[in-house]
Parts: C-alpha cells; sequence; structure tokens
C-alpha cells in the first residue's frame, strides 16, 4: 500500500548548515526556556487556567517555523512554542497572554495557546482540533484571489487530531484545491491521555496521504536535521506548485497534557526506546559531534535564552491587567450593531 | 417586469460581485449548476474563478471562510439548507463569532441558509436555525420578509464587518414577487411596522410576516385591528419599535418559526417585560412551531408550524383579556 504513496526522495534539499541549524536549534532553547519558566509561573500559581508545554516537539516546530517566509501563513497548535517563535512572535507576548495582560494580542479575553496575530498570518487557534487547518486553506484562498502565488501556508496538528471530521474536510478541500498547504502531523503518541492503538488503525498516519491524494513525508521529530531537511523539502515542494503536503512526525511527548496533568497512563517503556529521546539534547550533541559548538557556547546561549525569558517575565508583569471596568465587552466590530445590542 | 424573493437574492450577490472584487461565492452545487435553488444561477460563468463549488463539507467551507475573511476578502457562504449549518456550527460559533472578540481582527462573512418549510421537506430540510445563531455572541442575524428585504440586506449583509447568518426562507422563494428592487432599504437594525393597527401587537419575522398579515385580515372582519411589526433582523432587533407599538396597543404576541425554547419569542418578550411591563394590559403570547421534529407529510407540516388561524385565534384571545 505504501508503493503508492507520493514520498518525494529524500536529498532534494541540501542537508542542514551550521547557520540553519544553530538558528533552529537557539529556537528549540528559547522555547525550552520560556515553557520551563511557564510551568514554574503556573506553579506558583501566576497563570490563570491551563500551561500547556511542548517539550520533545521543539525540534519539529522550529524547523518548521524557520522553514517560513515573511508572508507566509502560520496556523500553530498548542505544542509550537518553538515554532511561534521562529515565525517572529514577540517573547513578551507568550507572558502577556498567559498573564492576561491588557496589552496583550488577546487582552484577557483568551489564553496561553490560543494567541495569535491573524493580521499577519499568525492564526490563533481555537480548542476544537482540526478547525484551524481550514481557516489557513481560507487565508491561501484569498492570496490566490489577491494574485500572491508566492506565499505557503502550515499548520499543525497532534495525533488524535486526525481523527476529528474537520481534519479530513480539510485535507479533502486542500487537495481540491491545489493549495500550498503544508499539514505536520506531530505523532508524540498520545492524545491527552489516549494512546495511539485506541485513536486510529492504519499502520502510519502517513498513509493517509494516499487517500487525499497528495504528498506524504515522515520524518524523526527527535533529530533535528532530519526535521530541517523534511521540512525543508515539504516546504519547497509546496511553494514550487506541487500542491498539499502532509509530513508525519514522530517523537514522545516529554510532559503531560499540561502542567496539571503527570501523565501516569504513558508507557514508561517508550522513553527507552528513540522516540523517547529529547531532541534538545539530541541536537546538543549532533553540534558538538559536529564541532559547531562546544559546551561553552551551549552555555553562552542557554544564559541567553534565560536573560530574554527573565526580561520578558519582567516587563510583561509589570503591565496592568485585564480589567473589567475598561473592557468594552462588544463582541462586534461593527459600530452600529454594537450600539444597538448595548441598548438593553 | 416583476422579480421572486428568490431573484433578488440572486440579483443581490450578482451586485455584490460586480462591485466588490473581495467577495466570492462558495457551497455545494453554486457554480455552473447555478445552486439548489437557482440562487447563483449564471453567476459563476458570468464571473469566472469566483463563484466556486465545494465538496460536501461544511465545516470546512465556513473555516475557510474566516480565513479567506481575515485577509481582506468578503465570501458568501451558500449552505444548501439551513439544516446542514449544524455540520458547520462549530466553525460559526466557536471560530468565526469569537474572532473580533480573541483578536480584533474582524469576521466579514456571510452565511446564507435557505431556511423553512415546503410541503414534503421533513425534518432535515426545514429548519429554521434563527433561534440557535442569535444564542451566540458576535453574530448578527438577518431575516427578511419581502422581496425588497431579501435584497438590500444581502448586501448590508456583505458590507457589515461581523459575521452574518442570512436566513432566507424557501416558502418565500418563488411565491413572493416585487415590481422592481429598490437601491436602498432600512439598516437591518431598524424593524418595519408592516401593518398598522390599534389593538394587538404580532411582532414576527420572516415568512411568519406573510401568516400574521394574512390574521390581520381574519381579525379586522371582527373589528380589531392588529399592528403586524416585522423585525427583519433578529440580532440584533429593534426593541424601540416594538415598545413604542406596545405602548399603543398594550397587547403582545410574538409569532416565529423556529422552535420555542429559548429562543427568539422569548427574547423578545423577556425585553418588553423588563423595559415596558406597565405598557402591558395582558400577558404576552407567543407562538413557535410545535416542540418537535419537523414532520414530512403535509398534513402534519401544516399544523407544526404557525398558521394564520392559529396566529388569529391567538391575537382574539389576548384582545378578549
Amino acid at each position: 500500500m505504501l508503493d503508492t504513496l507520493k514520498q518525494p526522495k529524500r536529498g532534494v534539499v541540501p542537508p542542514a548548515s551550521r547557520e540553519q541549524y544553530v538558528e533552529a536549534f537557539n529556537w528549540m532553547l528559547l522555547a525550552r526556556t520560556v515553557e520551563e519558566k511557564l510551568a514554574s509561573l503556573w506553579r506558583a500559581g501566576k497563570i490563570s487556567g491551563g500551561v500547556y508545554l511542548g517539550k520533545g516537539q521543539e525540534a519539529i516546530s522550529a524547523a518548521l517555523g524557520i522553514m517560513l517566509k515573511p508572508g507566509d501563513i502560520f496556523g500553530p497548535l498548542i505544542r509550537d512554542q518553538a515554532g511561534r517563535l521562529a515565525f517572529g512572535e514577540p517573547l513578551i507576548d507568550v507572558f502577556r497572554v498567559h498573564f492576561g495582560s491588557r496589552t496583550g494580542l488577546s487582552r484577557g479575553r483568551d489564553g496561553n495557546v490560543h494567541r495569535g496575530d491573524p493580521r499577519r498570518g499568525y492564526h490563533a487557534m481555537i480548542s476544537h482540533l482540526g478547525s484551524l487547518i481550514s481557516v489557513v486553506i481560507g487565508a491561501l484562498v484569498a492570496r490566490r484571489f489577491q494574485g500572491d502565488i508566492t506565499a505557503i501556508g502550515a499548520t499543525t496538528i497532534g495525533d488524535g487530531g486526525t481523527s476529528t471530521g474537520a481534519f479530513h474536510e480539510a485535507l479533502n478541500m486542500a487537495a481540491v484545491e491545489k493549495l500550498p498547504l503544508v499539514v505536520v502531523v506531530v505523532n508524540n503518541q498520545y492524545a491527552y491521555s489516549t494512546p495511539n492503538h485506541r485513536q486510529f488503525a492504519c499502520t502510519d498516519l502517513v498513509e493517509r496521504a494516499i487517500g487525499y491524494g497528495i504528498e506524504g513525508h515522515s520524518l524523526d521529530g527527535t533529530d533535528l536535521r532530519e526535521c530541517l531537511e523534511v521540512l525543508g523539502q515539504a516546504t519547497e515542494r509546496a511553494r514550487s506548485g506541487h500542491g498539499p503536503q502532509m509530513v508525519v512526525g514522530n517523537c514522545l511527548r516529554l510532559t503531560g497534557h499540561g502542567e496539571h496533568d503527570d501523565a501516569f497512563y504513558m508507557d514508561k517503556s517508550l522513553s527507552y526506546t528513540r522516540l523517547g529521546r529529547d531532541c534538545l539534547k539530541v541536537a546538543e550533541n549532533y553540534l558538538q559531534e559536529h564541532q559547531w559548538a562546544d559546551e561553552a557556547l551551549l552555555e553562552n546561549w542557554r544564559k541567553n535564552a534565560k536573560e530574554q525569558v527573565e526580561d520578558a517575565v519582567v516587563n510583561a508583569q509589570h503591565e496592568p491587567l485585564a480589567d473589567p471596568n475598561s473592557e468594552t465587552w462588544c463582541p462586534y466590530a461593527t459600530q452600529r450593531i454594537a450600539a444597538a445590542l448595548s441598548v438593553r | 417586469m416583476t422579480i421572486t424573493y428568490l431573484e433578488a437574492i440572486r440579483e443581490a450577490q450578482e451586485k455584490a460581485l460586480r462591485d466588490d472584487e473581495r467577495v466570492y461565492i462558495y457551497g455545494q452545487d453554486v457554480g455552473a449548476f447555478g445552486g439548489a435553488f437557482k440562487a447563483t444561477k449564471n453567476l459563476a460563468k458570468e464571473f469566472p474563478g469566483r463563484v466556486l463549488d465545494a465538496p460536501i463539507s461544511e465545516d470546512a467551507m465556513v473555516g475557510s471562510a474566516i480565513g479567506a475573511a481575515i485577509e481582506g476578502m468578503r465570501p458568501i457562504i451558500e449552505m444548501q439548507f439551513a439544516d446542514f449549518s449544524a455540520v458547520a456550527i462549530n466553525q460559526i460559533v466557536n471560530q468565526a463569532a469569537t474572532l473580533y472578540w480573541r483578536t480584533q481582527v474582524a469576521c466579514p462573512i456571510t452565511i446564507r441558509l435557505p431556511s423553512g418549510g415546503n410541503p414534503g421537506s421533513g425534518p432535515f430540510h426545514s429548519q429554521c436555525l434563527e433561534s440557535l445563531y442569535s444564542h451566540f455572541p458576535g453574530l448578527v442575524v438577518m431575516t427578511p420578509a419581502t422581496v425588497e428585504d431579501a435584497y438590500t440586506m444581502l448586501l448590508e449583509a456583505v458590507e457589515i464587518d461581523d459575521p452574518v447568518i442570512f436566513c432566507e426562507h424557501k416558502y418565500l422563494y418563488n411565491r413572493l414577487k416585487s415590481d422592481l428592487l429598490p437601491e436602498t432599504g432600512l439598516p437591518c437594525d431598524t424593524a418595519r411596522v408592516a401593518r398598522f393597527g390599534r389593538d394587538v401587537t404580532i411582532v414576527t419575522y420572516s415568512a411568519m410576516v406573510h401568516e400574521a398579515l394574512a390574521a390581520a385580515d381574519q381579525l379586522r372582519k371582527e373589528d380589531i385591528e392588529a399592528e403586524i411589526i416585522d423585525l427583519r433582523c433578529v440580532k440584533p432587533f429593534d426593541l424601540r419599535t416594538v415598545l413604542s407599538s406596545v405602548a399603543r396597543t398594550a397587547r403582545l404576541l410574538c409569532v416565529g418559526e423556529s422552535w420555542p425554547w429559548g429562543g427568539v419569542n422569548s427574547e423578545v418578550i423577556t425585553s418588553v417585560v423588563t423595559h415596558g411591563f406597565l405598557l402591558l394590559d395582558a400577558p404576552p403570547q407567543r407562538i413557535n412551531s410545535k416542540d418537535t421534529p419537523i414532520p414530512f407529510h403535509p398534513n402534519l407540516w401544516g399544523v407544526h408550524k404557525p398558521s394564520s388561524q392559529v396566529i388569529a385565534a391567538a391575537a382574539r384571545r389576548l384582545c378578549e383579556w
């Protein structure tokens, strides 16, 4: 069956350069540092609601983020801190939204991973999985109407999200419209607590690309080099008119679903497999093996990430919080509609 | 020359496509086929590439409209039947309706819902969902009752920066005719007094306006003058016009084709009781469709939805209070 999978040959895109690898690594490192801080702020009771981390998925996310260019469209999901930063999210926005700052992207109206800046192609997910894919499709349709044939769109989803009707509708629609869309399925083995074998029955999720008539790619999500190579190729294929690309990245979620979840249900033996490797450690080793960075340089990068995060936290904490008295309580953009409803 | 309610919808879409390059139409069979009801007849030919057939994927249709709107387009989505919009309800109520609130980016999409019953249509091709969508903050819900409103309000829907649920009534499609289309209409948040009367106010919208008008004809023979308010738009609705009518008649009857629980009628009555309790000489009444799924056979369907006889009887009782 896999014989019919349209899987472009590897090696079309040259292996990652030191420059590219180091850039992606630093986004991974910054994302990990951000998330460790978020977890500690959450434990200290400084963040309302949940905190959802992407530990173990930074390589896929960062590699995708750096393949996108200004003017592209990105619909990140919950474990995409690295990709968000690589796509240009200002660090302070992460903390503004988590704290509920009045100056943040959603001004206390929505929190944590639901942030985005759709004006610049950075979409704000809702909790309903699969539903963001068609929004990215629509943005690409608009670009096509407007004569922009250079932009691509990318969005991510987990193994669980592939079971939704919205996922199926969107993948099929993107294929029908032959859009330059990259859908990255991060199979981190668990959807909250549900393991793969209770989620889907195909051998490998990439097989689904066959049914949609689109190109499929697989990658080892613990290996940044492979993430860069395969996502480089998938984004390039999308950009050069080969239609939607489905990329399935395999890894292990190295954290609970959220910080409230101790993940007691996870099969501990997975930690000792290739899937269970920490992509950040793998990348550090790779950098050292290739003499692209030594321990002193790594330590310097870590220190730099920590400083940036501390600065962002302090600055965000000084901002005023969401306030019911200055809140407009108006969900309408049209003034006269808002006025008509405020009469009551 | 006469023009039907359905043709007015087509004409409005033609004008929107002609005047505004941001507009495109997306829905099942809307292209060369011209739509299940022919509301997009010939538009694909007139505007190549801008009237597009969609796969049977209501969720993704609306999701894609939201993405396109974010990028500056003004999509019109045709649901083949209002009933099928239930498949897209997540995109409509969670994505489209919350977008501006969450991101300060407007979501100017229009979703056309061919609504309401026709004889023999049954439970899944007859629904009126205006009450459902009115429940969600962020949506505008229009319910035109005339050829003129079908035309001007659809154009207004495309212009509005918020998501608009445009409930067009299938029963009116070919039954209502007018001589010509107006250049401009009332803004959607203004109700229309469809008939003046002194004895009882009947607040209604969409196809039920015509049942109420027929009821008013019957009542006149008994010397009861009913005032008919056509809300035109149920969210927001024009409470001021409703209250000023109730101030004169002191009696309120609300009529809608959707189901009773938590509906438009309930909202109108609550608002009148809250803001105008002392204007009332009798308890406000409402008439909805029966609280069951919509029956297929015309013998059942005919009594499932409100009729002019039922409306007249309720108005009569109110006046005897």
